[in-house]
């Protein structure tokens, strides 16, 4: 009866991160014109650009290989893969015990590796510059990354997302200055990893300021789609990895019923839309810094990452 | 069991002085490497038996030894050596299967190959010092004769005479750090080793000693000055042999001496100075395999910083064996071990792949080559699984090592000592950056030589490599997908091993087919993450392609609308895609100005001036000024001073004999009286 | 008191708020922005002030919030303000040290801090220790910045900075008379007046606010 209750969570979980990526990315948009003082495009759109694309046949290269008709898949699997392990609406999902942070982090590299190669493939100025500086911001980004995962594991004692919620919901954890600066730190790289403002910009054409829409220059039709859509889950995922560690209140139990499911996907789209009302204040307040600044933004990052490490030894140290 | 390993190695000697018989003899490459392929084979195989069946207890006396010292010389495999063993016997086989199909190299380049195996067999599975050392010596000679087989070039010559400066330093440390053991024990044999740990000063000395012996020989920071400038001297089998399983010999070394010989007993602060080394080299390599144009000399820097990673691991299981902490000792040894067998292995692809590209499309340079793929793609199918693997990417081998060796340094808090848990912490950021680069390496070297358009008339006739080459492309290929898959079986194979460097009661961190970290609250299951990763493919794919029906369309390159090449450039503009320094810009800006002394000079023309702009980047190895010019330094005074000798009369000769042996004696004389 | 009863949480958390703004402060590349920061800082500083006020019941703590609230938050920093409009400065920091060392430089002298504090206050409330780790930390992030900045008004803001380090120190303890807290605010601001003269002065003199311009003028005027 257990295992049926978490086979039919994970389903409805993909099917519901499915659903919401577009839509979210859809609403950030909208957020974002709203505070610009445009009317800006409904939050559907995402999916209506997602339907014609896919209508639409890709043209390659001439001297396009096989990367990059598969690269797109195998990105979208990986995030796939990895959007399957973040809860959302409940704890206790089947794919729980495989839901571990640092496999989270190989399967995004998988995905970004993917979109580097597409990048690569064709042998053009701006996908290799992309593929370049998107591989030199992982540099900074990943081990900020661990970092914050170390702090969660003196916590939790387990790199695992969903023992790590748990613990963070019932451990009676308390504030802890650890755990902001974490947070601050995951932000951040959360930030980097979506390829959102002051690092990049999503909406912009303009070659020299791009890394993400760089490598996806030689991409049409459902290959288009593929990768807009993997973009969205990307940013799904990180929010609702943010909201899982962070605010981890609200989501339903493992075992439990629908009328919690209910409960838990109400707070859910609470936290979902209170993050995407940050991202569009944040990305509306401020400007995109040059590409050589990021290694200090994200260095910055690394080294809050360090200090919360420290801090939590010092206090366990105490305790 | 040791009998068998006896005549293989007896063998390989035969095939030597076969070899040096058979000379020019256009069938001599094919014996030579046909019997490598097999001895390697009956290497695994004997490995392998006594990894699942059983290791055999009593050691094999030989009939040779140190004439004095009371003991012939002893052969034994226990399960160090056995895993060790296993990957010679693997990365021995696939080099010499793409021996057996590459072009032959010089003939004066045969006899050393079997000896070379023959020195790492014996440096395995010796079970005394005197062996170990020999195996160890005859390796470094027999990897010399091999980097300097074509000596033709100036910079090969060079090669050779770093690699040998560094091989007798290795070996001028091992010596004594063995001396000092013996010395306390009163015998060369392991057992009469390890029945007598060293204590105080001796003991750091015996730390200090084996670390600069085994990571001159590893590669270890600061000592990895000779890896980049050996390996692309070498033939390509050479260099896969000698990234894949000689590093890995000499941190068997390591491991023997500080794990297993020193005793249980040590301190944790011990695992300070392997966490420190090996975290800097992993930085250092690979960042600097973010900088070359040389396929060669790249995969030479990231084999620095995967011997970086294992010597992490190897720091770790000492410090946590030193706070009691047994489980996570085990983890950390599973990490070492894991990740040394799948290094071997992707290493040894990655090299054969250079190779194999060398030899199909005439370069080893970043910059000469491009767009392969299409004419070599098992080749580049084959290069990027090794190059997946070696960026850590989930489910091949080289993640679930690197995840085995996260976990272990995300629970190096659990020593109870502030400075070391802000050590770990600092070792986990610089091994996370590590991979991080390691994956910015992979890419860019793939990117460069598979992908994008031909950067040299050369590489435009490129053709796919024979039918035996391709083989010897795709076996360390497959193993890299099996050993990724299933991990947890091969650490079960290693759990002999794992209780010789993390205690007899020590567990491999492995639960069915999942890898398990924190008592089993961290779980890695490749199975299970491939299966769903193939599941998904498979889904996507078929929904997508429900959904969108129509054919793949093939047009002109649309580039942001970038004009065509001019109709004398068939291959484009090569100056319009990254090179090998515009794809290492980035990084180079970012890291390498501080930490490689990287610069970059641009030439602008004025306005209206035709000659051409000229762009130029350049890094140094710290070791390089830091280091080595020092010591040259150092070496042309001291000879300079030695030279003064010369002039002495021939009293003044005689005084001197006659000064050095009074002082030897009063020397014996102060060592028998204290 | 330890981890999970609010009131060590909530003054463990300001602690920790007040250390990042310091590392906001050395990130910081816009005078405006490090001016925002120092304000910032203020309004934590005074909030600190008030919990600790409120948890162990001594009003006096409460004036001091108010003090801080006052002084470091909106006065002080409005000061700087029009101290640049005057000037017409140069609106970007000019260091001698570039962001990133001085960010590395920083995070280890945070260690060195926690490192020298635990030891000597062994046996002393877990929450006085922690706070003091912090405040340590501040002081010496401030002092950073005063080292690593070229501009003058920078260094003001170090050490507006490292003050606000010692007053958390201060409000920490417990039982701290409320003369040294007046003493101390009377102190800054005068520093502060100080420091605006100089930065005129300077700014005659040598038409710029660059402090290194002033080191070949060593020992004129005696």
């Amino acid at each position: 009866m257990l295992l049926l209750g978490a086979v039919v969570v994970q389903l409805l979980h993909v099917a519901l991160m499915l659903a919401a990526a577009p839509l979210l990315v859809g609403v950030v948009r909208w957020l974002k014109a709203r505070m610009q003082g445009r009317r800006g495009a409904s939050p559907l759109q995402p999916w209506r650009d997602l339907e014609k694309l896919l209508r639409k046949r890709p043209v390659l290269a001439a001297n396009a290989s096989l990367v990059s008709e598969v690269a797109p898949y195998v990105a979208f699997a990986a995030s796939l893969v990895a959007v399957a392990c973040v809860p959302s609406f409940s704890r206790g999902m089947l794919l729980a015990p495989v839901g571990d942070l640092i496999l989270l982090a190989g399967l995004l590299a998988l995905a970004r590796m993917a979109l580097a190669l597409v990048g690569m493939d064709v042998g053009t100025a701006f996908g290799g510059l992309g593929a370049a500086r998107e591989m030199s911001f992982s540099v900074f980004a990943e081990p900020a990354l661990l970092l914050c995962v170390l702090t969660f594991a003196i916590l939790a004692g387990t790199t695992n997302l969903d023992l790590i919620a748990a613990t963070f919901r019932d451990g009676g954890l308390g504030l802890r200055v650890s755990l902001a600066l974490a947070a601050m730190a995951m932000l951040t790289v959360a930030v980097a990893e979506n390829a959102r403002i002051p690092v990049d910009n999503p909406a912009t054409h303009l070659e020299l300021t791009m890394v993400h829409e760089a490598m996806l220059l030689e991409s049409s039709g459902r290959h288009l789609a593929l990768w807009e859509y993997q973009a969205a889950l990307k940013l799904t995922l990180w929010l609702a990895l943010l909201a899982a560690i962070f605010v981890p209140f609200g989501a339903a139990p493992a075992g439990a019923g629908p009328l919690a499911w209910v409960l838990g996907l109400a707070a859910w789209l609470l936290k979902m839309g209170v993050l995407c009302l940050a991202l569009a204040v944040f990305e509306s307040a401020i400007a995109k810094m040059r590409v050589f600044r990021v290694p200090e933004f994200l260095g910055a990052a690394l080294l809050l990452a360090l200090l919360a490490a420290a801090l939590l030894f010092v206090s366990t140290g105490l305790a | 069991m040791l009998t068998g390993l006896l005549l293989c190695i007896l063998l390989l000697g035969l095939l030597a002085l076969a070899a040096v018989g058979l000379g020019r003899h256009p069938l001599a490459g094919r014996v030579v490497h046909g019997g490598c392929l097999a001895i390697s084979l009956g290497f695994a195989g004997l490995a392998l038996a006594g990894l699942g069946l059983g290791l055999p207890e009593a050691p094999l006396a030989l009939p040779i030894g140190l004439p004095g010292a009371g003991a012939a010389s002893l052969l034994a495999l226990d399960g160090l050596s056995a895993w060790f063993l296993l990957l010679l016997g693997v990365t021995g086989a696939c080099a010499s299967l793409y021996a057996l199909g590459a072009p032959a190299g010089p003939p004066r380049s045969l006899p050393p190959f079997p000896l070379f195996l023959a020195g790492m067999a014996i440096c395995l599975a010796a079970a005394d010092a005197f062996t170990l050392l020999l195996g160890f010596e005859l390796m470094s000679l027999a990897s010399w004769a091999l980097v300097a087989a074509d000596h033709a070039e100036a910079e090969n010559r060079a090669a050779a005479r770093r690699y040998l400066m560094f091989a007798a330093l290795a070996g001028a440390c091992l010596v004594p750090a063995f001396g000092l053991l013996a010395a306390g024990a009163g015998g060369l044999d392991f057992t009469a080793l390890r029945a007598a740990p060293p204590e105080g000063w001796r003991a750091a000395a015996v730390l200090a000693l084996a670390l600069a012996g085994a990571g001159a020989k590893a590669g270890l920071v600061p000592l990895h000055a000779w890896l980049p400038l050996a390996h692309p001297a070498a033939p390509s089998h050479v260099s896969a042999l000698m990234s894949g399983a000689m590093t890995k010999v000499a941190l068997y070394v390591l491991a023997r001496l500080l794990l297993d010989l020193c005793g249980p007993l040590q301190p944790a602060w011990w695992g300070v100075p392997l966490l420190a080394a090996g975290a800097c080299s992993a930085l250092f390599g690979a960042l600097r395999a973010n900088m070359e144009g040389d396929t060669k000399v790249l995969l030479a820097c990231s084999t620095i910083e995967n011997i970086g990673f294992i010597t992490v691991a190897l720091g770790l299981v000492l410090a946590f064996r030193g706070a009691d902490l047994g489980p996570l000792a085990a983890l950390a040894a599973g990490a070492a071990l894991l990740h040394a067998l799948n290094h071997g292995v992707f290493k040894t692809l990655l090299f054969l792949v250079a190779g194999a590209v060398a030899h199909g499309a005439g370069s080893r340079k970043l910059d000469r080559l491009g767009g392969l793929i299409h004419a070599m793609p098992v080749t580049a199918l084959a290069a990027l699984v090794g190059m997946a693997a070696a960026a850590s990417l989930p489910p091949l081998s080289g993640f679930a090592s690197e995840w085995l060796l996260l976990e272990a340094l995300l629970a190096g808090w659990r020593v109870g000592d502030i400075g070391f848990q802000v050590v770990a912490a600092a070792a986990t950021a610089l091994v996370a950056m590590a991979a991080a680069l390691a994956a910015a390496a992979m890419l860019r070297c793939f990117g460069l030589v598979f992908l994008g358009r031909i950067r040299s008339p050369r590489a435009a006739g490129a053709e796919e490599v024979p039918r035996l080459e391709r083989l010897s492309l795709l076996l360390p290929a497959g193993l890299t997908v099996l050993l990724g898959l299933f991990p947890a079986a091969m650490l079960g194979l290693a759990a002999p091993a794992i209780a010789v460097l993390a205690g007899p009661a020590a567990l491999p961190p492995a639960r069915g087919l999942a890898l398990t970290a924190g008592e089993g609250a961290s779980t890695y299951l490749p199975l299970a993450v491939a299966g769903l990763l193939v599941a998904s493919l498979v889904t996507v794919w078929f929904l997508v392609r429900r959904r969108s029906t129509g054919a793949t369309l093939r047009g002109p390159v649309w580039n942001c609308g970038f004009i065509d090449p001019p109709p004398w450039l068939p291959f484009g503009d090569p100056l319009s895609q990254p090179g090998a320094a515009g794809m290492a810009q980035p990084l180079r800006r970012m890291l390498g100005g501080s930490l490689l002394g990287a610069t970059e000079t641009v030439l602008m023309r004025a306005p209206g001036d035709p000659r051409p702009g000229h762009y130029a980047a350049q890094a140094a190895d710290p070791s390089e000024a830091g280091l080595l010019a020092p010591l040259a330094r150092l070496r042309d005074s001291v000879a300079g001073r030695a030279e003064r000798l010369r002039e002495l009369t021939i009293r003044g000769c005689l005084g001197l004999s006659f000064g050095t042996l009074v002082g030897l004696l009063a020397l014996l004389a102060w060592l028998e009286g204290g | 008191m330890s981890f999970g009863q609010l009131p060590y949480d909530v003054a463990h958390l300001f602690g920790g708020a007040m250390l990042l703004l310091s590392f906001m402060l050395l990130y910081q590349r816009r005078v405006t922005a490090v001016i925002n920061g120092l304000a910032i800082q203020g309004a934590i500083l005074a909030c600190a002030a008030g919990w600790q006020g409120w948890v162990q019941g001594a009003p006096q703590l409460y004036l001091t919030a108010l003090i801080a609230l006052a002084a470091k938050a909106v006065l002080i920093p409005l000061a700087l303000r029009v101290l640049i409009r005057r000037l017409a400065m140069d609106r970007t920091v000019d260091t001698a040290m570039g962001i990133g060392p001085s960010l590395i430089a920083g995070v280890a002298l945070v260690a060195l801090a926690i490192l020298v504090v635990l030891p000597i206050t062994a046996g002393v409330r877990a929450i006085a220790r922690e706070d003091l780790a912090l405040a340590l930390s501040v002081v010496l992030l401030g002092m950073l910045m005063m080292i690593t900045r070229r501009n003058a008004i920078l260094q003001v803001v170090g050490l507006m900075s490292m003050e606000n380090g010692l007053i958390l120190a201060a409000v920490g303890v417990a039982g701290m008379p409320l003369v040294v807290e007046l003493s101390t605010a009377a102190l800054v601001m005068v520093v502060l007046v100080v420091a605006g003269v100089f930065v005129f002065q300077i700014r005659e003199r040598f038409d710029s606010v660059d402090v290194s311009l002033l080191d070949p003028h060593r020992g004129e005027g005696r």
